[in-house]
């Protein structure tokens, strides 16, 4: 058994760091997150000329055919760099139930034209409830067609097609369909933009049974989850340093242990994190029995984690760090937005409950 | 990252499961809840035949009678011992802790005397660090050791020994130069308990039971050969023990916690909250959730750190982290076994109302203990501040 990282993932997760710091310094993300899609199509053609736009997707649709662990250690790194646009909701979520929901066919027909950086997409799931529940949906497809409103989709803008999660089916709708409407949200993130996209008799292909999207949301869930730690990461070098430079009563503020013990815990947790997102990726990956409770504790412990490591980072920060030039409140708003994306810890818990207490808890056996 | 179990994992686990099947005592639950005073050569029993199938420290290299077992198999042993509920060792701190250390600073004539009986329990160690002034500062240590004519002489008082009562021999860490600073004039004495001048008292803790002791020092003569490593580096032979004793452990709490976690949730479908089992009211399920989480954390958490070590090559300040981590969610376990066993939970053992024989309220006033024995809470943030992100020492 090997818990760490081989060769060939290890040179991935490096040679990933240096990529998103050298082409997305923090400059690039103030720079981008103040246009209306946080898009920036000379970036997005590098990410596909290094292969991570289709990191995942096998080699018959174009992609590289690597696993999860290596989408996780891309995702990772995105968070480090505090990543805008739209990778996540491309590959990550669109790219990942597409790949998991279509036939061979149909892959073969969507993924290579995202693998190769000229497409991107997006998952339309929450509706006016806001339940990540599939169960709780409302929008039906009648004659392949949709009609209704979906919320909080990320870059739906810049979306050329996006997958839709109705009560019937994953459908697929094109980003020129008739009766497709798409208005920005405003939310906390300015990384990531949010969309209202509304459906009025929008012609659309049924991909899949709704039940087929489980593994695809797992898979994006854990992405998300590794991207969470990249920030948290990040959250805790930038505190770290600072507590070693920043003095106050003629020392080191590191040096009280109000502070420093602070430290300790952000790391604590940044690892624990990390610990559960790496288990929850190679479990989802290799189907193990217990692949969709690994995914929510990682959800469960990296939802509630990257909301405290961020609690912890602007208050050791002190002033400085509730000024809008410090970058912590930066990833303090996409660690909100990515909290509640697919579920919060609360959601998890009761989900985990129905796996481990109720009916016959195979995966309490197995985990 | 692969962590489905090699051949060579395999292997070895299923040659010690076969093992275990044909010597594994079958009357252990009789005599579990016995006090460890009567129960204590039944132990010694058991780690005798262990020796003997050559199992009793599967960590250590073969030549000194181990396995040279990597770590992941240290955590598949533990795991089938666990799976049959086999009982304890007796020599536990002999076995995990000042074994290796001896290995790591003994000398040859040093490691030929005594581990050989520490393996098969013929002889008891027991642990001398902590004293009344010294328990977090434990460079502070007091106990004094003077050099007259071969022999060290030692005078001064130790707490919080475990099986004192039962030691035939003791690491003990003593103060042979005083005039240098606290940790440099410390230096670590093998010391048979049998000594003159040497007294055990039993130390009663919050729970009502004595796992600890105090031992008294009055001018006992220890021999110049016992002393282990060099005169006055005895901070670094002590610390050697310490890392043994935050590393290797959490691997065998896992199970145990794994063990409670499913017992939790077991009762929570018998135990009836506002007119229905525990297990379907909406906020213990949160709780139970949560905690199920951490533990089931607690072991990747350990299983990183393996993979971390294994290709390091030394155990390091991961020890402070797992050791923050279980002891601080033991008492998060502990206090939702309360929440949901409610006016139950009080009840010790002898209560014919008691839930599981009182294992519950047992288990809530020990685990206070959790986050001070083997290096405080603080003691870990220290730790993981100082040595791992490199923060400016804060004493």
């Amino acid at each position: 058994m090997e818990f760490g990282l081989n060769e060939s993932q290890e040179i991935l997760r490096d040679s990933a760091r240096q990529f998103f710091t050298g082409e997305c310094p923090m400059s690039e993300v103030r720079r981008l997150m103040e246009t209306d899609t946080a898009f920036d199509q000379r970036l997005w053609t590098k990410f596909a000329e290094q292969g991570y736009t289709g990191i995942t997707f096998p080699e018959e649709a174009g992609g590289v055919g690597l696993g999860c662990v290596e989408l996780i250690l891309l995702m990772e790194e995105a968070g480090r760099a505090l990543l805008p646009g739209p990778f996540f909701s491309t590959v990550a979520l669109a790219g990942s139930i597409a790949h998991t929901v279509g036939t061979a066919a149909q892959g073969k027909e969507y993924l290579p034209r995202i693998g190769r950086g000229e497409a991107r997409a997006t998952l339309a799931f929450l509706e006016s409830d806001a339940s990540w529940n599939p169960a709780a949906l409302q929008m039906v497809a009648k004659n392949d067609k949709l009609t209704g409103e979906k919320l909080f989709v990320t870059d739906a803008a810049i979306a050329d097609w996006m997958l839709v999660a109705a009560n019937n089916g994953v459908f697929l709708v094109q980003s020129n369909a008739a009766g497709l409407r798409i208005q920005p949200m405003l939310g906390m993130d300015l990384t990531r933009k949010i969309y209202a996209v509304q459906f009025d008799h929008t012609p659309a292909e049924k991909l899949a049974e709704l039940s087929a999207i489980s593994k695809g949301l797992d898979i994006a869930a854990v992405a998300l989850c590794a991207e969470m730690v990249g920030g948290m990461q990040r959250m805790l070098d930038l505190t770290v340093e600072y507590a070693k430079t920043r003095k106050q009563f003629g020392k080191p503020i590191g040096m009280f242990q109000a502070v420093q013990h602070q430290c300790a815990d952000m790391y604590l947790e940044t690892e624990s994190a990390r610990s559960a997102v790496y288990y929850a990726a190679w479990a989802v990956e290799h189907e193990s029995p217990d692949a969709a409770a690994a995914a929510s504790i990682a959800k469960i412990y990296t939802s509630d984690a990257a909301r405290t490591v961020g609690n912890r980072a602007i208050q050791i920060h002190g002033g400085m760090g509730f000024t809008w030039e410090n970058d912590i409140h930066l990833y303090y708003r996409r660690a909100k937005s990515s909290e509640t994306m697919f579920g919060d810890a609360t959601f998890h818990r009761e989900r985990l409950a129905t796996h481990v207490i109720d009916a016959g808890s195979t995966a309490a056996q197995h985990a | 990252m692969d962590l489905n179990l090699t051949a060579e994992e395999l292997a070895f686990r299923d040659e010690f499961r076969a093992w275990l099947e044909s010597h594994v005592p079958k009357d252990w639950s009789a005599w579990r809840e016995k006090p460890l005073e009567e129960s204590f050569s039944y132990l010694r029993a058991w780690q005798r035949k262990l020796y003997e199938g050559g199992w009793a420290a599967v960590s250590w290299p073969k030549e000194y009678g181990g396995r040279s077992a990597t770590l992941m198999q240290q955590a598949i042993f533990w795991e089938e011992m666990a799976r049959v509920e086999a009982p304890p060792m007796a020599n536990a701190l002999g076995l995990g802790l000042i074994g290796p250390t001896i290995i790591a600073h003994g000398t040859p004539e040093q490691k030929a005397r005594y581990i050989p009986k520490i393996l098969s329990a013929e002889e008891i160690w027991c642990q001398g660090f902590s004293e009344p002034n010294a328990g977090s500062d434990l460079a502070a240590l007091q106990t004094e050791a003077r050099l007259s004519d071969g022999h060290y002489v030692v005078n001064g008082q130790k707490v919080w020994t475990s099986y004192g009562w039962v030691g035939d021999w003791c690491e003990l860490v003593v103060r042979t130069d005083p005039a240098t600073a606290k940790h440099k004039g410390l230096t670590v004495l093998l010391v048979d308990m049998k000594s003159p001048g040497v007294e055990v008292r039993p130390l009663r803790q919050m729970t009502g039971e004595s796992e600890f002791n105090e031992i008294f020092f009055r001018d006992v003569r220890v021999p110049v050969e016992n002393v282990l490593g060099k005169v006055n580096d005895g901070w670094n032979v002590a610390v050697s023990t310490l890392m043994h004793e935050r590393g290797a452990y959490g691997a065998r709490l896992i199970l145990t916690f794994k063990r409670n976690i499913h017992r939790l949730i077991e009762l929570s479908r018998t135990v009836q909250r506002n007119g229905r089992p525990a297990a379907h009211d909406p906020v213990l399920r949160q709780k139970l959730a949560q905690c199920y989480a951490e533990v089931e954390i607690m072991r990747l958490n350990q299983l990183r750190a393996f993979s971390r070590i294994t290709s390091t090559g030394a155990p390091g300040p991961e020890g402070s982290i797992q050791k923050l981590f279980w002891s601080e969610l033991n008492q998060r376990l502990q206090q939702l076994a309360q929440e949901l066993l409610g006016p139950l939970g009080q009840l010790v053992a002898g209560d014919a109302h008691a839930a599981d024989r009182g294992i519950w309220s047992y288990g809530y006033l020990r685990s206070r203990g959790n986050t001070i024995e083997a290096g405080t809470s603080e003691v870990q943030r220290n730790i993981i501040g100082h040595f791992v992100l490199g923060l400016p020492r804060s004493y």
